[in-house]
């Protein structure tokens, strides 16, 4: 029962959209979209399982009366404070006629999203930018051959997709020599490589599939390799 | 209220800057927020956009409910129990459906985009011809010839079951070179995006809050 | 006054680094918070110069937008917006020269999104549109010229779903207007009722997703804008025609903005793009000479 039925599940389920691919008809076609419906829904819920999670595990925080305690209680008002802003707005807005979305400009969820979400998550991902930088003066050296050319391409593109250096040597020729080799790095020795990983990790991802509806690898059943 | 609201983005914004300098409360207090807000408004889209619109109007208030949804929402709400050890067991059964639906889909997806498409672009047209004159295009024709071999030494490379020595082993160094290459121009690309992160910040710090950029 | 000063200001900091070089060479490596300072000043002093610089336009740029000028006026277009606002400078000003560009083209916009930010990331992208006086004055209406469909979750389901019917992932619109009854919607069934597909991506789900589930399987056209960073991974594609042109990130966007000759955010970054990109050019060769130098000592001490 615990692992007999997954088994099930996972092979009909891998069966239907494999098949279905080559045979869009009748009973697979209408199988995929009604399996697909399950999957929008049953991902809807997921969603709801992490944020009902982080609450859980926030009052457990402040329970164990842990040293984080504090930033657990941010966490759990922000996330009821909002979820009461979005049930709010979205439930009103349903009532109003013509019929207001909670993503539209001017609801309060909209004023969360642009002046709460929006600064704190945004800057979050620009920090990345002092970091790399850093990273690249303490650690990107031309050690050997294969450095050398990972740093010459990276010189490369970051010179040529800019307009700065081709403006440098424009004195010399007018030819824009740093855009074009950064256009030509990218087309083809790129390419390439980004194509030798992508036939790769298909051939991987096709035998995983395999393995999967077979029933072979079960670790997403709490089982191990069969 | 909208410069209030701008001076309230500028301080959240400056709270998550201030751990460049060092760990401290206040960027503490900011990511917490950040991940409270955050977690609701997925919580809050997927209501409203998934649970709301395609289960509860498809399948509860519809003219012509499909009851097919209600398996949906039952494998959804076993999903839940995972909450509950005793029984999180049972949210193995919608883990199984989503794992075999992605192996299914990915299984020829993947074959036929990134394997077979990508083959097939390799080795068809090698030599390329001006499109209005029909003459051989020299230039493109050697970039199509850097593809190949570029493709080819890199697939011999990930190929770990023959010990890379000789011409095997050779073929291999040659793809080490394009991978590096690839990774060059990725690294160049990487440090454009995160700049460009940054930029739209210091824009919203010194345009929206500060007023000083035309 | 406030743009030569930083011009002035960007000339110390540029002779600073030579400080810089002979301290790392020496041995003694600047600490990280000193790389961030200089990253700071090389991001805020162009944007306080107020100067853009002249950009040649790459021809995957280009080819998008020749495809684009192909479609005729009324043409359907449907645009995808998959990403969330830590991406939005690099991708907002590609989606509001789109629009713009699109609503001036008389095009039908159908707007979705498989990001939960996506659709609120479109509605911000439609306000700027709108304030340009073209636009304003074509007094467009939502339901007729556009629509903003939502988000859907599923990822590649969803994609793989709008192949037999869009109606079925989107039952109603934002404004929960149900499908039939939107006047844009009437005889759009699935993809083969749209002229092209747009796509703004900033990763998992997106233009992989659109390319391998959307464009192989039901056959229709793909345009993209990439973040920067998943840029070079979608050249496999578009050489091999799976996509109709590609903009990648910040340069991108203003390549765009170019070729639309529309003035907007992308451009105005372009000269603190550039000098980001010198910064940490220099950065690397300070590191990589002090290196040598360091490699060259040892060597010396060895023999």
């Amino acid at each position: 029962m615990r692992r007999q039925i997954p088994i099930l599940i996972t092979t009909i389920a891998g069966l239907v959209f494999a098949i279905s691919y080559f045979i869009p008809h009748d009973p697979f076609g209408e199988s995929e979209s009604i399996f697909g419906d399950w999957i929008t829904i049953v991902q809807a819920f997921a969603v709801w399982l992490g944020a009902l999670n982080l609450l859980k595990i926030s009052f457990e925080k402040i329970s164990s009366k842990s040293a984080d305690r504090h930033y657990a209680a941010i966490i759990i008002v922000s996330l009821i404070g909002t979820l009461a802003v979005g049930f709010y707005d979205g439930y009103s807005g349903m009532a109003q006629d013509p019929q207001v979305s909670f993503r539209d400009p001017g609801t309060n969820f909209d004023w969360l999203y642009r002046f709460i979400y929006t600064p704190l998550s945004a800057t979050m991902f620009s920090m990345l930018a002092f970091f790399v930088a850093s990273a690249s003066y303490r650690a990107f050296r031309a050690r050997n051959v294969q450095a050398t050319l990972l740093l010459i391409a990276g010189f490369f593109v970051m010179g040529g997709r800019v307009p700065l250096f081709d403006m440098m040597i424009s004195p010399i020729t007018d030819f824009p020599v740093f855009s074009w080799f950064a256009d030509w790095i990218m087309t083809y020795p790129n390419t390439a490589g980004q194509r030798a990983i992508m036939i790769g990790i298909a051939l991987g991802i096709m035998s995983s599939s395999l393995r999967i509806i077979l029933g072979i690898e079960r670790s997403h059943i709490g089982g191990g390799s069969g | 209220m909208e410069m209030i609201s701008i001076w309230i983005a500028a301080i959240l914004t400056l709270g998550i800057f201030s751990f460049l300098y060092k760990d401290n409360p206040l960027y503490k207090a900011c990511e917490a927020l950040f991940v409270g807000v955050s977690a609701a408004y997925w919580a809050i889209v997927f209501y409203f956009d998934n649970i709301y619109k395609k289960f509860y109007e498809g399948a509860v208030t519809a003219e012509e409910p499909d009851y097919f949804l209600w398996i949906g929402a039952i494998l959804g709400l076993l999903f839940l129990t995972r909450l509950v050890p005793k029984i999180g067991w049972v949210s193995r059964w919608p883990m199984a459906l989503i794992v075999g639906a992605t192996a299914g889909l990915w299984m020829v997806g993947y074959f036929v985009s990134n394997a077979m498409n990508q083959i097939g672009n390799t080795i068809s047209n090698i030599i390329a011809r001006d499109e209005l004159t029909g003459a051989i295009a020299w230039g493109e024709t050697f970039g199509t010839m850097v593809i190949l071999v570029g493709v080819v030494s890199g697939l011999v490379y990930f190929f770990f079951s023959k010990e890379h020595k000789g011409v095997f082993g050779a073929t291999a160094k040659v793809g080490t070179w394009f991978l590096m290459v690839t990774f060059g121009a990725s690294f160049g690309y990487t440090v454009m995006s995160r700049m460009s992160l940054l930029i739209g910040r210091v824009d919203f710090l010194l345009g929206d809050w500060l007023g000083i950029l035309r | 006054m406030l743009s030569t000063i930083a011009m002035i200001l960007s000339a110390i900091v540029g002779l600073s680094l030579i400080y810089l070089l002979i301290r790392t060479i020496q041995g003694h490596p600047v600490e990280r918070r000193i790389v961030f300072v200089y990253i700071g000043l090389a991001v805020v002093l162009p944007l306080l110069m107020n100067k853009t610089l002249p950009l040649p336009v790459t021809k995957d740029v280009r080819k998008l937008y020749d495809r684009l000028e192909q479609l005729q006026p009324g043409s359907k277009v449907l645009c995808a917006f998959d990403y969330d606002p830590p991406s939005a400078p690099e991708l907002q000003p590609m989606a509001v020269a789109f629009l713009k560009y699109a609503f001036k083209k008389d095009f039908k916009i159908i707007i979705m999104g498989l990001w939960p930010q996506g659709p609120q990331q479109a509605q911000q992208a439609i306000e700027e549109a709108m304030l340009d006086p073209i636009i304003a004055g074509k007094n467009l209406v939502q339901g007729e010229d556009w629509v903003n469909l939502g988000f859907q979750s599923g990822n590649e389901f969803v994609i793989q779903s709008m192949g037999t019917e869009f109606k079925r992932m989107f039952p109603k619109d934002n404004r929960r207007i149900p499908y039939e009854d939107i006047p844009l919607l009437q005889n759009v069934v699935n993809f083969s009722n749209v002229d092209f597909v747009m796509n703004f991506s900033a990763g998992k789900p997106g233009t992989y997703e659109w390319v391998q589930f959307g464009v192989d399987r039901f056959g229709f056209e793909l345009g993209a804008g990439n973040t920067a960073v998943q840029a070079p991974m979608m050249y496999p594609y578009l050489r091999a025609g799976q996509l109709k042109g590609l903009l990648g990130g910040m340069i991108g966007a203003a390549e765009f903005e170019k070729v639309l000759n529309e003035k907007g955010k992308a451009s105005t970054f372009l000269l603190a793009q550039t000098f980001a990109h010198a910064t940490v050019i220099i950065f690397i060769i300070i590191g990589n000479l002090a290196f040598f130098a360091s490699r060259k000592k040892k060597t010396a001490g060895a023999r």
